[in-house]
């Protein structure tokens, strides 16, 4: 179990800006996210984009400045559960809290502050009959240990950059690797759409094009994927994986079920310190909502720093909080 | 002028929408004005494809598809030969009497 005093739910760019205006009050801070990189929005959706919005930038790449919140915040020693899902809210303001998330991961805190977004990334999942079956017992939407293939017969699915750089990779690791691609040509990366077709020339893996996958066999674990082209022949491939990969779109997800207020998608809070119905509990940056809100970074990046004070008082009641600069007291790292 | 386009959302219906074609609006933001449930995340950057649909009728009249909006269609597990992403059909003439399904799936 993790102790902290404030844990963050969402690792985008409000999730870790309060990591700072936290530590600035000396409160520790412990971040969870589904996506294992954090950076939200700006990493998964954005990245070399430039953001011409943000105090003191005129321009900045939306990686770069996760890079630079990243930096910000590491004098005060984040914790991080990455590639995890929130799923659960336990506990109340007399006692503490608990986060628990999808692998059993376990954090106990004083204060919840939700930077959740737009909600957790979810890989989206091509409409096959029993898909979910199928789920954890053969198919996976992520690669996370590419030796979990290392001998076996794996079937890829997708035409993005992921499809084709996971395909290059578990062609030298697989016993068998085929690619179902809906079109006939790629538009990812030239250079990685190359590499596919040479290895398909080479008979190093097996390309199948502008087909679909319509069914999938199993007894208990995945066996054979039926792969239907556009004369709507069928050709059996036996399979021991499947990995659908079509990327990622966000959902609200276990967030609706906390018992928060919630309006269209977005958590209800106070415009004074973004605190939500349940004392302790605040939501800041895209995933909340008040009259007149703006989902831009800079309003979160304020509501982090409203949040962070009304956290403070509502942990140590008994302590005078005195706003100080950090341009006259510095930054005392921990 | 206004432009008169048809929609189909998920569970089928059909409804006629008129989009004026001077305030230089995507299909996307036209779908949104008349509050029609769709993500578009990115904000019409062809950056997220949450604002797929299926050009039911009039595919040939459309603009042609930029690569960016290949490369993302290309990440969709249900994208057919008539898909387009909203966000990159400007409104205009060309959209006249088209037929649009709303695909993806619905948000909370
Ligand atoms: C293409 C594009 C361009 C943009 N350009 C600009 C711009 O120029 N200027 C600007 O100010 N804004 C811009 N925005 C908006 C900006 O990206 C958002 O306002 C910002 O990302 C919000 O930050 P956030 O930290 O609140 O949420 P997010 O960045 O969405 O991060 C939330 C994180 O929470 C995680 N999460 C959610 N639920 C859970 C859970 N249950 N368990 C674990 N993790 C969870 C998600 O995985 C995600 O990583 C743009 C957005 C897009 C898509
Ligand atoms: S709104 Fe994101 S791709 Fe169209």
């Amino acid at each position: 179990m993790h102790t902290t005093d404030i844990c963050v739910i969402g690792a985008g760019p409000v999730g870790l800006f309060s990591v700072f205006e936290a530590g600035l009050l000396k409160m520790r801070c412990h971040l969870i996210d589904v996506l294992p990189q954090a950076g939200g929005q700006l990493s998964e959706i954005y990245p070399q984009k430039p953001i011409y919005d943000i105090p003191g930038y005129p321009e900045v790449k939306a990686q770069e400045l996760i890079d630079n919140l990243m930096k910000q915040a590491a004098p005060f020693n984040p914790g991080f559960t990455l590639g995890e899902r929130v799923e659960k809210i336990t506990g109340d303001t007399a006692e503490g809290f608990t986060v628990v998330t999808n692998e059993g991961t376990a954090v106990s805190c004083k204060v919840i502050v939700i930077a959740g977004g737009l909600g957790c990334f979810e890989p989206r999942k091509p409409v096959i009959e029993r898909l979910a079956d199928f789920e954890g017992k053969g198919v996976s939407y992520i690669v996370k240990d590419p030796e979990l293939f290392r001998d076996k017969e794996i079937i890829l699915a997708g035409g993005g950059d992921s499809a084709l750089d996971w395909t290059i990779l578990l062609s030298g690791i697989a016993a068998k690797v085929t690619l179902v691609h809906r079109g006939e040509t790629f538009r990812g990366a030239p250079d990685s759409a190359e590499k596919v077709f040479q290895l398909a020339t080479n008979g190093r893996i097996n390309l199948v094009l502008k087909s679909n996958i319509s069914r999938i066999e199993g007894n208990g674990h995945l066996k054979e994927v039926h792969i239907t082209d556009e004369k709507n022949e069928v050709n059996i491939i036996s399979a021991d994986y499947l990995v659908p990969l079509f990327g990622l779109s966000p959902k609200l997800g276990p967030i609706a079920d906390w018992g928060l207020q919630i309006e269209k998608s977005a958590i209800t809070v106070q415009t004074t310190d973004y605190s939500t119905n349940i004392p302790g509990i605040y939501a800041i940056g895209d995933i909340n909502t008040y009259p007149g809100k703006l989902k831009l970074i800079l309003c979160g990046f304020h509501e982090a720093a409203m949040m962070a004070q009304s956290a403070f008082r509502y942990v140590y009641p008994d302590q005078r909080l005195s706003f100080k600069y950090t341009t006259v007291n510095g930054i005392h790292s921990f | 002028m206004l432009v008169s386009i048809t929609i189909e959302d998920r569970n089928g219906q059909r409804q006629q929408i008129e989009v004026p074609d001077d305030m230089n609006l995507s299909l996307m933001e036209a779908m949104k004005a008349y509050e029609y449930n769709i993500l578009a995340t990115c904000g019409g950057m062809a950056l997220c494809a949450t604002c797929h649909v299926q050009v039911l009728e009039g595919k040939d009249q459309l603009s042609a598809l930029s690569d960016a909006e290949l490369d993302m269609l290309d990440t969709l597990p249900d994208a057919a030969a008539n898909s387009r992403l909203a966000c990159q059909l400007r409104i205009d003439k060309s959209l006249e009497n088209a037929v649009f399904r709303i695909c993806g799936q619905e948000h909370e």
